[in-house]
């Protein structure tokens, strides 16, 4: 029998911090075969990313405490002296990190920075060197190498650079790959470029693969076997395809529920499976039905959005002239917020931008709209100027038949109350020197009809609407996880009352289960509540999960819109089409086909960057 | 979990309790502090004044070096007396800390309110209130404010009480960095979404300054103060020292060395003292700073997070135009050196 | 690069302003302040009369704003005084007369800027070796003796005003050892070795101090800078630690450290104004104080001028060094 590639036996991994230590791998063990592809999955705190900085010894003067074995390619990690180390790092084992802009050095230009890695472990002049960088780059995709290679990081686009960094790798011809999160930081289409050709570099050089990641789907297309970690060990491990297809630990099956599915809630055989155990297993964290429910989608649970939402009601944002005279509504169609002709520019003279450029859209009473757009697509703009909390540079906001788009402040106040907001960023959008009670009651006091009693009372109520105990009133956010916070944010929305939230990525920043009781919160609460919600996000899997009605953009622009099962069964634009060939699944097989149809659309396919 | 907020009085105590270097900075400010405040009782029991002549002390044949070991140490004068003069030293020495912390910690107030207000008004204010009020800090902040403190100082009538004047002086000059931060702070902490949502709340601005806001400030502002208490304690004595700041014969460590540099090679006891003190001043309060620094900087305790880095950032990244670009841009460094370069 | 000359303009036209809001500052001061410029000229026997002559000579009897329109021609145009006998003129950048001995000041100021400059630079060399290198390698040795070491000094080095630390070496190496003479200010020109001898005091006072700031900044600066992304990338990829430190840290963590000295070099050069008095270095600073003391409006006018241009270039100086270095600013 050989040895494998990679050989990993009780590691133990401590992080000192203030108040002690923090256990970061507990006890860990994983073997990977020369040329096998092995994905780490977890999510925040697993220690899946320790465990990969392990491999190379980069926790080594760190002050972190590493034990148990390692051994990567006949090196003996934890006991080798610096200069073995130094061979290990880049010459057998390569390492591509998650963010590619700080991973480079900013000054010098990306060629030279992968000659030097190069020259580290190859004695080979300085041009030799700079050949071999142009050489790798051109492998990995980069137009005109040559001329490219004497960029500097800046220059480059999000996804050339993890291309440049990827190449970084390469140049030594390294028997393992090691890739942390490599895809996290990049837009949906970019990452499945990115994925493309991790696969294909694999295929070709028939190196290993060790590939980092908190994202179901990034694996399944990607591995031959998968580790599945949580609070630093392994809780199952075994082939992608059996694993993802029947997973034996409920946390695992859990994960895999809380995964949102692109072909959403149209219930295919496969997944009602999945979703009956779930119930069971989702109760451990204390919201059984709403899990269910929303998992399972909105149409059949959800009489009134089903009633009025379905309709195609949305106006098509195709640029006809005489589009922006008609259509302003009459307020009994359903109509609470109608957006026309809505555009933002920001900065002036050379730097001025269009962030939204010309969007018209409709949100009726109690449905979800959702809006869907990658990075820069103006998304966040277009949701913020529907609150108001930033003046249209032109157009209108009609709501419920006023136009309050040039409406000054104060005229605004009253108003205010009925259109709220639930934010992406669950750090910044509470302030960490106020209890969470007063953040939420913050509405209420500001209203001052309510005596303080009252206020508190409403606002525990609140708090246990959204699933925290109220006697937390008093606590403060930098006490409460992500998925906690973001409750807050929205019992803090719910406080006066609203008709309409606009919820701007609020599950982005989540782990992949709170992100799924989040939004099944969410769900729940317009049903009861009879909301309004304008749902934006970069994940396509999610807005179709959630919406009636889903318009995608980009570059300003609604490029596609209609109900979620016309865009997302039937795309007519290419740049949606693009979109969807790039979501990731979760089917092995499915993967492969998808790779394949998106070799073929990519001349159609034009990215956003 | 400890249900503190996370910069509340309470944690910064914790967290300075843990150095002691910076716990014995404040221990010596405390003791400086206290000997200022009782300089009269600390006077009247050794017995001496700041003003009296001794001529029988000093050896006038010299030149006036006073007479005895040490700089004319005795039971009636703990610490020696001024060559030349014969005035007490110990009672020159406290009463000097008087004028030297009372100066510096004057400067700091009027320094902070100042700049707090402009600061302020420059990052709530509209566009136009900003630029003008920006480039007003820019001239204070580029201005070598020791040198114009100079010309100032020489032409008001000396009839002026003088440590008044050069708290003034002080105050109105060198302020600019703290309208930097201020304006910063707020331009930052403007663009935060718990802003945003208290908007959303139905506040008003003013309510939302309040409650959002102001709290933010206090620790950076109170970290720059910390940093620039020992800044106008040096300022401070270089002024006196060139003889253009407290005069005799009110004492302050500063004139007490000016005056010192004439007499150091007969008399090495008269320089020392007020150098000794001013130094120990200096580092106590430098020492203090840093651990002030440390205890209320967020990064601080996040620093040691290794590896583990939580990252959904592809979404919505370059979305968020919303928000200022030039948010955090302008904070001066906290040794920023600008406008103290008498050296 | 389009950036650049549009910022430099702003930064021209903002130092332009400072410095103008910096005179008009001394001349209304001036102006408000008793005293009497005329007699201060004239000197103490002078009758009455002649004062009032003097006093319309220099134009003493224009309202403030006209003597202050009238100094600013003076800078563009240069300017010719009658001096009763015959008349002086002042060519273009022309700061005027002193009042108390008439000599140009611009002359005046030519006369003690070499002093000054010798100071000012001999430091800078001294305090750029001593602060980069105790910073860079209490980074680089980080959690030994060294570093403990390295720190207390600096530590000192910042709490100890410069007007101590010159009274001690003085104490120290004049009064105690003897090693050393009292400085007394001898011209390059005149014997450089000399020069050398007599400034070595003052240099260590102003270095010392300086060289602790400077430990500061490279230490935090170059402790930043190894914890960043790309410092991992290249340990990652079996780089040596030197070679890291060197080609991928250093240039990062100096970029502070060399705009913070172009900075420190214009307010010297301004006149370190402690350290020349103490040490009788007859440069700007001791004339500033000199002048100050005795009410010499045009000579404290044109030297703040000139230490506030030295500042303010400064500035601008250091800003556009910080433009340069940041990798956002493509240089064509």
């Amino acid at each position: 029998m050989t040895t494998p590639l990679v050989e990993v036996a009780g590691l133990r991994i401590e992080f000192p911090t203030d108040g002690g230590s923090v256990r970061a791998v507990d006890g860990l063990d994983f073997t990977l075969g020369a040329g096998r592809a092995l994905g780490l999955v977890g999510e925040s705190g697993s220690g899946k990313s320790a465990t990969a900085y392990a491999l190379l010894g980069l926790h080594r003067g760190t002050g972190a405490r590493v034990s148990g074995t390692v051994r990567v390619a006949g090196t003996d990690v934890l006991a080798a002296d610096d200069a073995e180390l130094r061979r290990l790092r880049g010459g057998a084992a390569a390492m591509v990190f998650q963010d590619p802009l700080s991973a480079l050095d900013p000054y010098y230009a990306i060629g030279d920075q992968i000659a030097e890695v190069y020259r580290v472990h190859h004695r080979v002049s300085k041009s030799a060197a700079r050949a071999r960088a142009v050489e790798v780059l051109d492998r990995v995709g980069i137009a005109d190498a040559a001329r490219r290679s004497r960029s500097r990081p800046h220059e480059f686009s999000g996804g050339m650079r993890q291309r440049a960094l990827i190449a970084m790798a390469l140049a030594c011809e390294p028997r393992l790959l090691i890739a942390d999160e490599p895809t996290t930081a990049l837009d949906v289409t970019v990452q499945a470029q990115i994925l493309d050709l991790l696969h294909e570099l694999r295929a070709e050089t028939g190196m290993a693969l060790l590939l980092v990641t908190h994202d179901l789907g990034v694996v399944a297309g990607s591995v031959d076997d998968i580790l599945v970690m949580r609070d630093g060990t392994a809780v199952e491990r075994g082939p992608v395809a059996s694993v993802l297809d029947a997973p034996a630990a409920a946390y695992t099956r859990a994960l895999l529920t809380a995964v949102p599915r692109l072909d959403g809630p149209v219930p295919a055989a496969a997944d009602t499976d999945v979703e009956a155990e779930t119930e069971t297993d989702v109760e451990a964290d204390g919201e059984p039905e709403n899990a269910a429910a929303a998992l399972s989608g909105s149409a059949e649970d959800t009489p009134a959005v089903a009633a009025g939402a379905r309709a195609p009601s949305f106006v098509k944002d195709q640029p006809s002239p005489a589009r922006g005279a008609g259509r302003v509504p009459a307020a009994d169609d359903g109509a609470l917020l109608v957006a026309e002709g809505l555009r933002r520019e920001f900065g002036r003279g050379r730097h001025a931008f269009t962030a939204v450029d010309d969007v018209s859209l409709t949100v009726r009473a109690g449905e979800t709209l959702g809006v869907v757009g990658e990075s820069g697509s103006g998304k966040t703009t277009l949701g913020r100027m529907l609150v108001r909390l930033l003046d249209p540079t032109a157009g209108r906001v009609h709501y419920r038949g006023r136009d309050i788009a040039a409406l000054g402040e104060k005229a605004l106040r009253p108003l205010r109350r009925e259109l709220q907001m639930v934010f992406q960023d669950p750090v910044s959008s509470l302030n960490p020197r106020r209890s969470i009670g007063e953040s939420i009651a913050d509405p209420l006091r500001a209203e001052g009809r309510l005596t303080d009693a009252a206020v508190v009372a409403r606002v525990k109520d609140l708090l246990d609407r959204v699933g925290l105990d109220p006697d937390w009133y008093h606590r403060y956010p930098h006490e409460f996880s992500g998925g906690q916070r973001q409750r807050v944010g929205i019992a803090r929305a719910l406080a006066p009352e609203p008709k309409l939230i606009v919820c701007d990525e609020p599950v982005s920043a989540l782990d992949v289960t709170t992100q799924a009781q989040v939004v099944a919160l969410l769900g729940e609460l317009q049903r009861d509540l009879g909301l309004a919600l304008v749902f934006i996000a970069h994940d396509l899997a999610v807005v179709r999960q959630v919406s009636d009605r889903v318009a995608v953009m980009r570059g300003g622009r609604i490029v596609e819109s209609g109900t979620v099962d016309e865009v997302y069964d039937a795309p007519q634009d290419p740049y949606t089409k693009g979109l969807l060939a790039a979501v990731p699944v979760l089917d092995p097989a499915e993967a492969a086909g998808r790779r394949e149809s998106r070799r073929a659309l990519r001349d159609v396919m034009v990215t956003a960057h | 979990m400890p249900p503190a907020p996370p910069s509340g009085a309470r944690q910064i105590w914790r967290r300075l309790r843990g150095r002691p270097a910076a716990l014995t900075g404040g221990v010596v400010i405390v003791l400086l502090v206290l000997i200022a405040a009782g300089a009269p009782l600390l006077a009247a029991i050794e017995g001496q004044d700041t003003t009296s002549y001794h001529p029988g002390l000093v050896d006038s044949a010299s030149g006036g070096v006073p007479l005895g070991h040490f700089g004319g140490i005795s039971g009636s004068h703990w610490l020696g007396v001024e060559p030349g003069t014969g005035r007490d030293l110990f009672a020159r020495l406290v009463y000097g800390a008087r004028v030297s912390l009372g100066v510096a910690i004057g400067a700091t107030i009027l320094q902070v309110l100042i700049g707090v207000a402009f600061g302020l008004a420059a990052g709530l204010g509209s566009r136009w209130v900003d630029s003008l009020l920006s480039r007003v800090t820019d001239v204070f902040v580029v201005m070598p404010a020791l040198i114009l403190a100079i010309a100032l100082l020489a032409v008001v009538p000396g009839s002026f009480p003088r440590p008044v004047l050069l708290t003034l002086v002080l105050g109105f000059l060198a302020w600019g960095g703290f309208a930097k931060i201020v304006r910063a702070q707020v331009l930052t902490q403007k663009s935060l979404d718990y802003v945003a949502a208290s908007r959303l709340a139905g506040s008003s601005p003013w309510r939302t300054a309040r409650r959002e806001l102001l709290p933010a400030l206090v620790a950076p502002v109170l970290t720059y103060a910390a940093i620039t208490l020992p800044t106008n304690i040096v300022s401070e004595a270089g002024l006196s020292f060139l003889g253009i700041g407290v005069t005799p014969p009110t004492p302050s460590w500063g004139q007490m060395l000016s005056s010192a540099t004439t007499w150091y090679q007969a008399d090495s006891s008269y320089v020392l003292l007020p150098a000794v003190l001013l130094f120990v001043t200096v580092l106590a309060f430098t020492v203090f700073a840093d651990g002030i620094r440390t205890a209320l900087d967020p990064r601080a305790a996040s620093r040691l997070r290794v590896g583990t880095r939580a990252g959904r950032r592809g979404a919505g990244t370059a979305d968020s135009a919303a928000t200022p670009a030039d948010a955090a841009s302008g904070i001066p460094g906290p040794a920023d050196p600008r406008g103290g370069g008498a050296a | 690069m389009t950036g650049l000359p549009a910022f430099l303009v702003r930064r021209f036209l903002q130092a332009v302003l400072v410095l103008l809001v910096l005179a008009a500052v001394l001349y209304a001061v001036f102006y408000i302040a008793p005293g009497d410029a005329a007699r201060l000229a004239c000197g103490p026997k002078c009758s009455t009369a002649q004062v009032a002559q003097i006093r319309g000579q220099m134009g003493l009897d224009d309202p403030v704003y006209l003597q202050f329109w009238h100094f600013l021609q003076g800078i563009v145009t240069g300017h010719t005084y009658s001096t009763g006998t015959g008349s002086l003129h002042c060519p273009a950048p022309c700061l005027g007369q002193s009042y108390r001995t008439g000599e140009l000041v611009t002359h005046l100021i030519a006369e003690k800027l070499p002093a000054t400059a010798s100071l000012a630079l001999g430091a800078m060399v001294l305090w750029l070796v001593i602060g980069v290198g105790t910073g860079l390698l209490s980074a680089l040795r980080r959690g030994g003796i060294t570093e403990r070491l390295l720190t207390g000094f600096t530590l000192v080095g910042v709490a100890t005003p410069v007007f101590i630390t010159g009274i001690l070496l003085l104490l120290v190496f004049c009064s105690w050892l003897q090693w050393l003479p009292y400085p007394s200010y001898v011209s390059l020109t005149d014997d450089p070795q000399q020069w050398a001898w007599n400034l070595l005091l003052p240099w260590l006072a102003l270095a010392l101090v300086e060289a602790a700031k400077y430990a500061r900044l490279t230490r935090s600066s170059m402790l930043e800078t190894l914890a960043e992304d790309h410092i991992r990338t290249f340990r990652a990829y079996g780089v040596g630690e030197g070679a890291v430190v060197r080609r991928h840290a250093l240039r990062g963590a100096l970029t502070p450290v060399i705009a913070l000295s172009a900075l420190d070099l214009g307010t010297m050069f301004g006149g370190a104004l402690l350290t020349e008095t103490l040490f009788g270095i007859p440069g700007l600073g001791q004339q500033l104080v000199q002048s100050v003391q005795l009410k010499d409006l045009p000579v404290v006018v044109g030297i703040v001028l000139v230490m506030g241009l030295a500042v303010v270039l400064a500035n601008a100086v250091a800003d556009v060094l910080y433009a340069l270095a940041d990798r956002r600013v493509v240089l064509a």
